[in-house]
């Protein structure tokens, strides 16, 4: 099916969930068209993370429903989710510790390759997923570190890593969450052009969690608000800044410390 | 975090790099690694290969082919334990299966090379049946709750075989004879072959040999496959295998399963070596708890691991008691000594062994070998 520009590639329709009387994320509704670079933004225990988890199946949702490409994909598993196209980087670094760099992208090529079935022949024997993984790797500029297992990365590294695995799933949609979480401060630009990088290849749909203004401000081509599990805004950048209920709610706190 | 050389597992060679020959081929592209381990590994194959040859008597080739099915035991288990990170206690369930599988087949319906291929075809297909059967039940549930049901199931499956003694001989097992062929009076060569004569019972251990051989070769074929990566993968990290888009408990089911048909023709092996089968000699929990410290001590994560670990406990079991006895002969006189290497202590000092090897190589004897090299 190809998506034509009014069909949105990822939407929520009244996404709830509650934990006990708490309702971390509230009846949300929002479509997310090809093309554009969307920036999740709120304050901390907004339900932002909550949110990301509900769409690629982490979670179960109490009430609404989650559709990719007009296919409602809500009673799905994780695996299912991601093989129909929804790719996520995790917020604390989600990797596999003990294999090494290349082996990580690796397997992410092989899930996308559909070859994780395949008993006898040896695994060195596809060089063709091999090379895809250093082709990744260089890409996310750890070429040299190929054969360093992630839990002897620097977290910067790490981070870049996540992303590798990402970019090696090819999803039709991209879930960032805090990608420059933890940075040191030369290492956040790299990540943000990758982001960049992924935004201008193509009509990938994109997803942001992020706290830093100045990152949102220059990558994002909407904003939504989340506070207290509900969606308060959304629009375009420069607008949504300026209004009010978002100075308040959020912006607010960090005008003030700036 | 540091990324000084130090700190990075940098690998002392390519393994992405496929190597072409035939050993690469037969060994699935994971050799050895180690100088040391390939001739401890080809000293082994060779021995095990020549024991009818070089050694006279029964126990030898006795000790030989419990080495050969154990061997294929350890390794199945090692591909649930070491490589997909499953904790089971319902392995000798599968072997137990194997093994009355081929006793009451034989026992049943005479002894033909028809009744044992029936007795192990319908073994492999119940021993398949349960393993997914207790997989998509409890495989999706945290590992300890697994471990347990796999507990209870043996508990069960032990009960069954001692309860149906109609089926199973119970507690006495099952004797029964061999297809003709596998018959000591049965002489392929009229004539003695270096000394050794080349009857039946010389093709029942080359049966055991290269049966196991195979079945080794083929798992450790499975564990070097993008299919055994992935276990390793989800044994690292299950939540994020899940998120990269692999099935975990599709795939935990499916190494459920071809472990437990592994176990189950190493079962069948050993009935039909030893021509009887019974709750002490597949099913009883004492062998379950050999398997694990075969695996331990050897190492776990490395089919390597399982030969060796197999090789030095069964060889352990035969001749440690002979060993001390000769020791405590010797020392006859000195207060204390022989009673502490009396044969009746041979467990005490397995036990010392064992923990001796775990402190001092916790990465198994196949880890530790592997590791100097670096």
């Amino acid at each position: 099916m190809t998506l034509s520009a009014t069909t949105p590639a990822l939407e929520t329709r009244g996404l709830t969930i509650r934990f006990g009387g708490h309702v971390a994320v509230n009846d949300v509704s929002c479509r997310f068209t090809p093309g554009t670079l969307t920036a999740i933004v709120g304050p901390n225990g907004a339900g932002k993370t909550t949110y990301f988890n509900l769409i690629s199946g982490q979670l179960r949702a109490t009430s609404g429903q989650v559709v990719v490409a007009g296919e409602d994909i809500t009673g799905l598993p994780a695996s299912a989710r991601t093989r129909r196209g929804l790719g996520r980087a995790f917020q604390l670094t989600n990797l596999f510790p003990q294999l090494t760099a290349l082996e990580n992208v690796r397997l992410a090529v092989q899930s996308r390759a559909d070859a994780g079935w395949s008993m006898f022949k040896v695994w060195n024997g596809r060089r063709d997923l091999i090379e895809k993984a250093e082709g990744i790797l260089e890409r996310v500029r750890l070429a040299d570190k190929r054969h360093i297992a992630p839990k002897a990365l620097s977290h910067g590294d790490q981070r870049k890593l996540e992303v590798a695995l990402l970019i090696a799933m090819e999803p039709k949609v991209f879930m960032f969450d805090e990608p420059t979480a933890g940075m040191s401060v030369d290492e956040v630009p790299t990540v943000l052009e990758l982001i960049h990088d992924i935004k201008q290849r193509g009509d990938a749909t994109v997803l942001l969690v992020e706290h830093k203004m100045d990152v949102v401000r220059s990558l994002s081509d909407r904003i939504i608000v989340l506070h207290n599990g509900t969606l308060v805004a959304d629009g375009e950048p420069a607008q949504v800044i300026a209004s009010p209920v978002v100075q308040e709610a959020y912006l607010g706190l960090e005008a003030a410390r700036v | 975090m540091s990324t000084s050389p130090s700190f990075a597992l940098a690998l002392p060679f390519d393994e992405t790099r496929r190597r072409g020959g035939f050993f690469s081929t037969i060994l699935s592209s994971d050799m050895p690694r180690s100088r040391v381990l390939s001739i401890i590994l080809l000293t082994i194959l060779l021995l095990l290969a020549a024991t009818p040859f070089l050694f006279s008597g029964s126990q030898p080739v006795s000790t030989a082919a419990k080495i050969c099915v154990f061997v294929v035991l350890v390794a199945s288990y090692d591909l649930l334990l070491g490589y997909s990170g499953i904790v089971s206690f319902a392995h000798t369930m599968f072997f137990g299966i194997g093994g009355y599988g081929i006793a009451i087949a034989l026992e049943r319906m005479g002894p033909t090379w028809s009744s044992a291929a029936i007795g192990l075809l319908s073994a492999l297909v119940l021993s398949a049946l349960l393993a997914v059967a207790i997989g998509l039940l409890s495989l999706r549930v945290r590992a300890i709750f697994f471990s347990m049901i796999t507990l209870a199931v043996a508990s069960a499956a032990a009960v069954l075989a001692s309860q149906l003694s109609d089926v199973t001989g119970g507690e006495d097992g099952l004797s029964f004879q061999l297809p003709p062929a596998l018959r000591p009076a049965f002489r392929l060569l009229s004539e003695p072959l270096f000394g050794t004569a080349v009857n039946g019972r010389l093709l029942a251990y080359y049966l055991v040999f290269f049966v196991s051989l195979v079945v080794f070769l083929i798992l450790l074929r499975i564990v070097n496959s993008p299919f055994g990566r992935v276990l390793q993968a989800i044994r690292e990290n299950e939540f994020r295998a899940e998120a990269l888009g692999y099935r975990v408990v599709a795939y935990r089911t499916a190494a459920s399963v071809i472990s437990a048909l592994a176990a189950t023709v190493a079962g069948a092996l050993m009935a039909l070596w030893l021509r009887y089968n019974g709750p002490d000699t597949t099913l009883s929990f004492s062998i379950m708890v050999d398997i694990l410290l075969m695996v331990v001590i050897g190492g776990m994560g490395t089919m390597y691991g399982a030969v060796i670990g197999a090789a030095l406990f069964v060889l352990a079991q035969s001749y440690l008691q002979v060993l001390m006895s000769a020791g405590s002969t010797a020392l006859a006189g000195i207060p204390l000594l022989p009673d502490l290497i009396h044969p009746d202590r041979w467990l005490l000092w397995l036990g010392a062994l064992f923990i001796v090897s775990v402190y001092a190589f916790p990465g198994g004897i196949v880890g530790r070998l592997r590791q100097a090299k670096q």
